[in-house]
């Protein structure tokens, strides 16, 4: 895509309904070549979503809610939602009532706790329902067949985010709240400090913890936190990142957004997101349950299999910040590895000694952070 | 001083004094004021809450159709509602027992985390292994002591230092979910679960099961039992005799010998371990292990089901089933109406306001009136 | 541009802004609370008029563009809620704890409901005073990016104490809180002013939840409040009810609620777990250390339910 593109679809995302019946026209333009199969189901295919908080939160449950939308332009297919299920007995009585009363044949679940033991338990209750969850937590030793995860490579996002921060920093100090200090979560700050690096060696990120993956009050503190201390750059890691996004817009500070799209929050500072794009994932099922295919167990990737997403360019990105990033996703696409080693931890011990693959086993137990990071993890 | 929410069920009346058919019509008519005034209030809700979904284009009646059905319509609802109402008889206990005695304890929900927690710790060392009778005994005792000492601090400060038990409640509240976020997240995580901190399985053998024939675990036969023992210590023994007196007048009760503080404390400690119990069936029967899912509001909804059911050990069941089925309504209702799930806590709230207001009725309609009225009594 | 790093300097720095910002919503709920027990009624509802209060004034402020509207709007909402309690405690035999916790639960519950389509969309924010633009250094003008509602709420706790203790209104207030009887017989009824007053609490606890909603954090979600309707009662009764000690204690906890985020940017991380739990412990250690059992809570309202034994 070409700058101009990029430039229509910055305008588009400014309204956010716009942009849902576009991503919802889209979907309908994505599956043409495989409307067949859906427009000759049948019956109607139910898919029924569950999630842990509000739709509408612009982070993690927006995300899903997102591709749920998509799911809903393709024929033949009911979506049914629930939101604000929490990870205790609820869910599952949540699940197996769309199963009994709305007939559902796909399970989505997609907060971290729904998987053990509720939709382990369901899974084994109900052998005819697929059971997807947001996740690589299937294993085929300990779960049955009809249930597997979907998970998206979002560090490969952040590493994007970092090229375009790097280049859009003027005093070199760029912020990143985080929520803990897990694997998953240190590996997306390295990605990120990693792109920063690249583009600007110079630059530093300071690093804070709130302690969970929701806390507003925290959130809105860390940031002014960052923020008086001398970031012009503010990135982040917890579930929504609105309040990050919004406080960094406030005090006139630029900003990268993470899950789904916040550009519409930071007119004037947001530079791009990482977002998940589950769309595809979702689509690809329902389009194999209705062609009476078996469904994959695990689906898993970056930009190379479509699951990642760059949210498009606000006013805050640099030119040269676009064209870097852009030539990132690209570099991703093709499979460029992000992690080169030798790499050395925030404290000069060298944790990364030669290349990795991006989906090697090796980086999901991250327990450090590179060099460039201001902050530690106990 | 707060009136005291137990008069005005219907009271056992003595042998010897009005005939025993005289005693009998008056508690008659208890029962009858007692219901139709409840009748009157629900009503009055439902009527406020109508008028809500009118002005927002939902249909009444198909709020009702759906409450019905998912709440209680078919099996596989009501054991819905069943599963959901086991957790709300502990914590509802857990404000009606202090209540006996005037106090207001609004901490069930720490309590039951904390219970649970402990639960989760006393098979820590076990590794999935050792006898289970002896695992299970360790973490209900673990989850009832645990529970009934954090409940016991607070009416111990009560009595030593006069500190309003409601509101030292609800902070130690916060303070328990807060003490257990931070072993469930540092020292006592369980390193195959980063995502979301929580402690070590407990280990499949120690899961408590589920009623044959059903999917409702046995916490909430226990919770039956527990409710009904309940009853029968507040209104048979002299404990819940000196209890009730205590909460009709404390400086009468002192003056009469009574040991007050012991009274205070005990009876705080038996609502600690009640929410504790919950506690321990949230992880042994559904979790599995303790993390923050234990906190997810059955201490507050018990509160609204121990004041809807008066403070009455026996009545707090049937409310607690009806709460339960509400809130399992509230998915359908969700996916149904299109309406949000904070739409049953509106329902709950202004059932709680109306029934809470109806407190004034009684005694006002002359029909329910009798020569020796034994609420005065 | 090359930014001047300041040191440990930014440590009490970060805390001064952070107290600002975070005692705000305490100042108005305990300062209103103060007032509603000082005429001998406690309102446990604060928390549910306070969130109520929030979502508001996001709503109003996102349809009118105007966030000093929202604020107004979200005073008077819990102006409603406070003569509501007031409405209902004026009936006998019912218990003002109990009616409390259940508007408590209403007031969340009708904000949750009501507030759900404004989750999303983005409303204008309370614009703070920058009082900080005689420094050149960013950090200082970042710390004194003050909200002139904690400049109200400052006014209105002084504005309170003087009339309390010296107009003919501070005293009817006062005398509702300590002997019901003597009111009577001057010939004002007892409900009536504790009702106006528990609605002038509300509007106050309805004004401390716009600024959660429209400053700081400056966004309305379901997980905005923590409790901090509640830790405002327990406030008022650590200030032994004088609202210029309200001021007091609302400032040391915003401080402490700021300590643990200013420590992470000079590289202090430890537990934010223990930090977390701060507040409810320094709460309940003031509140037992205020409290005794064999007199009267000093400076407790004689009529006030909780302090009677």
């Amino acid at each position: 895509m070409t700058n101009d593109d990029w430039g229509n679809e910055m305008e588009k995302q400014m309204n956010r309904r716009k942009f849902l019946t576009l991503s919802g026209a889209g979907a309908m333009g994505l599956a043409a070549g495989m409307l067949p199969q859906l427009a000759s189901a049948k019956e109607k295919l139910t898919i029924g979503i569950v999630y842990v908080g509000a739709r509408d939160d612009f982070g993690w449950n927006q995300s899903h809610a997102v591709a749920a939308q998509a799911l809903r332009g393709l024929p033949n297919v009911n979506v049914v939602e629930e939101e604000n299920v929490p990870e205790t007995i609820a869910v599952r009585k949540t699940m197996e009532s769309m199963i009994q009363l709305d007939g559902a044949s796909l399970i989505l679940g997609t907060s971290f706790g729904y998987y053990d033991p509720y939709m382990v338990d369901l899974a084994r209750a109900y052998p005819d329902v697929q059971f997807r969850h947001a996740s690589k937590l299937w294993d085929p030793s300990k779960a049955p067949n009809n249930l597997g995860g979907f998970f998206a490579y979002r560090d490969q996002g952040h590493y994007v985010n970092g090229v375009a921060a790097g280049l859009s920093t003027k005093t070199n100090k760029i912020g990143y709240v985080a929520a803990k200090p897990i694997g998953l979560v240190l590996r997306t700050i390295n990605s990120f400090t990693l792109g920063v690096r690249k583009v600007n060696p110079n630059a530093t990120v300071q690093l804070i913890f709130t302690g969970d993956w929701s806390l507003p009050v925290r959130e809105a503190e860390a940031t002014n936190a960052l923020i008086s201390s001398g970031c012009d750059v503010i990135a982040c890691h917890v579930d929504s990142p609105k309040v990050v996004v919004q406080t960094a817009e406030q005090h006139g500070v630029k900003s990268c957004g993470h899950n789904t799209s916040q550009a519409v929050l930071a007119p004037k500072g947001f530079i791009t997101g990482a977002e998940a794009k589950w769309e595809t994932a979702y689509k690809a099922y329902a389009i194999d349950i209705a062609a009476g295919r078996k469904l994959p167990n695990l689906i898993f990737g970056g930009y190379d299999k479509d699951l990642v997403a760059s949210t498009p360019f606000g006013a805050g990105a640099t030119e040269g910040a676009r064209k870097a990033a852009l030539q990132a996703i690209a570099d991703l696409k093709a499979g460029k590895p992000v992690y080169v080693g030798p790499i050395r931890n925030n404290t000069g011990k060298i944790v990364i000694d030669k290349t990795y693959g991006n989906y090697d086993p090796f980086l999901e137990q991250t327990t450090y952070l590179v060099e460039g990071v201001h902050g530690s993890i106990a | 001083m707060a009136g005291d929410p137990t008069q005005t069920i219907p009271q056992p009346v003595t042998a010897d004094g009005p005939s025993d058919r005289d005693a009998r019509f008056v508690q008659i008519k208890q029962w009858a004021e007692l219901l139709t005034i409840s009748a009157l209030a629900v009503l009055g809700a439902a009527v406020v809450f109508s008028l809500l979904l009118l002005v927002l284009g939902a249909s009444p009646g198909e709020f009702l159709a759906l409450l019905w059905r998912g709440g209680f319509g078919t099996w596989f609802s009501l054991q819905n509602t069943l599963v959901r109402a086991a957790p709300l008889i502990f914590t509802a206990l857990a404000v009606a027992i202090p209540a006996q005695l005037g106090l207001v304890i609004i901490g069930g929900e720490g309590a039951l985390v904390l219970g649970g927690f402990a639960a989760a710790c006393a098979a820590l060392p076990f590794h999935g292994g050792g006898s289970v009778p002896f695992v299970m005994a360790a973490m209900i005792a673990s989850a009832l002591a645990a529970g009934g000492l954090w409940i016991g601090i607070v009416g111990a400060l009560r009595h030593f230092r006069g500190v309003n038990e409601t509101i030292s409640s609800l902070l130690m509240s916060y303070l328990a979910i807060a003490v257990m976020n931070y072993f469930v997240d540092g020292p006592l995580r369980d390193p195959a679960s980063p995502i979301k901190s929580s402690t070590l399985p407990i280990g499949d053998a120690n899961m408590v099961g589920n009623i044959p024939g059903t999917s409702v675990h046995w916490g909430l036969v226990v919770a039956i039992a527990l409710a009904s023992a309940s009853w029968v210590l507040m209104r048979r023994t002299t404990f819940g005799f000196a209890a009730r007196l205590t909460g009709g007048n404390v400086r009468a009760a002192r003056a009469q010998g009574l040991p007050v503080g012991g009274l205070i404390i005990t009876a705080c400690a038996l609502a600690g371990a009640c929410a504790g119990f919950a506690g321990y069936f949230e992880v042994a029967a559904v979790q599995g292990r303790a993390n923050a899912s234990l906190a997810t509001g059955y201490g507050f909804s018990g509160i609204l089901v121990s004041f809807l059911a008066r403070h009455n050990a026996l009545a707090i069941v049937p409310v607690a089933i009806l709460v339960g089925g509400i809130s399992a309504a509230g998915g359908l209702i969700q996916r149904r109406l299109d309406l949000p799930d904070a739409t049953v806590l509106v329902l709950q709230g202004i059932v709680f306001v109306f029934l809470l207001v109806s407190e004034t009725l009684y005694g006002r309609f002359a029909v329910f009136r009798s020569k020796r009225s034994p609420s005065d009594i | 541009m090359a930014t001047t790093d300041i040191g440990l300097w930014t440590v009490p720095l970060a805390m001064f802004a952070g107290a600002i910002r975070v005692s705000t919503p305490f100042l108005f709920v305990s300062v209103g609370e103060c007032l509603t027990e000082k005429s001998g009624r406690i309102n446990l509802g604060l928390e549910g008029t306070l969130v109520f209060g929030a979502m508001a004034a996001y709503a109003v402020s996102f349809h009118t563009h105007s966030p000093w509207l929202g604020t107004l709007f979200a005073g008077f909402a819990g102006a409603a809620f406070g003569a509501l309690h007031g409405a209902i405690c004026r009936l006998p035999k019912v218990n003002d704890v109990a009616i409390g916790i259940a508007l408590m639960l209403l007031g969340t519950g009708l904000a949750f409901f009501f507030g759900k389509p404004y989750i999303e969309p983005e409303a204008p924010h309370l614009s703070s005073m920058a009082l900080g633009n005689w420094s050149s250094l960013p950090q200082v003008r970042a710390a004194l990016q003050i909200n002139p509602l904690f400049f109200i709420g400052i006014a209105l706790a002084v504005l309170f104490a003087w009339a309390l203790r010296r107009t003919r209104w501070g005293l009817i207030v006062r005398m509702c809180g300590d002997s019901a009887a003597a009111t009577r017989s001057a010939g004002y009824s007892v409900d009536s002013v504790r009702l106006v007053v528990t609605a002038v609490g509300g509007f106050m606890a309805g004004v401390g939840g716009a600024f959660l909603s429209l400053s700081y954090p400056g966004s309305w979600s379901e997980g905005l409040s923590s409790g901090q309707g509640m830790m405002a009662v327990a406030l008022v009764i650590f200030a032994r009810w004088s609202p210029l000690g309200c001021l007091g204690a609302s400032l040391l906890f915003g401080a402490a609620g700021a300590i643990g985020p200013a420590l992470q940017t000079v590289g202090m991380t430890a537990g934010y777990d223990i930090f977390n739990a701060a507040p409810y412990v320094l709460t309940l250690v003031f509140l037992i250390a205020s409290s005794s059992s064999r007199r009267n809570l000093k400076g407790a309202p004689s009529e006030l339910s909780i302090s009677r034994r």
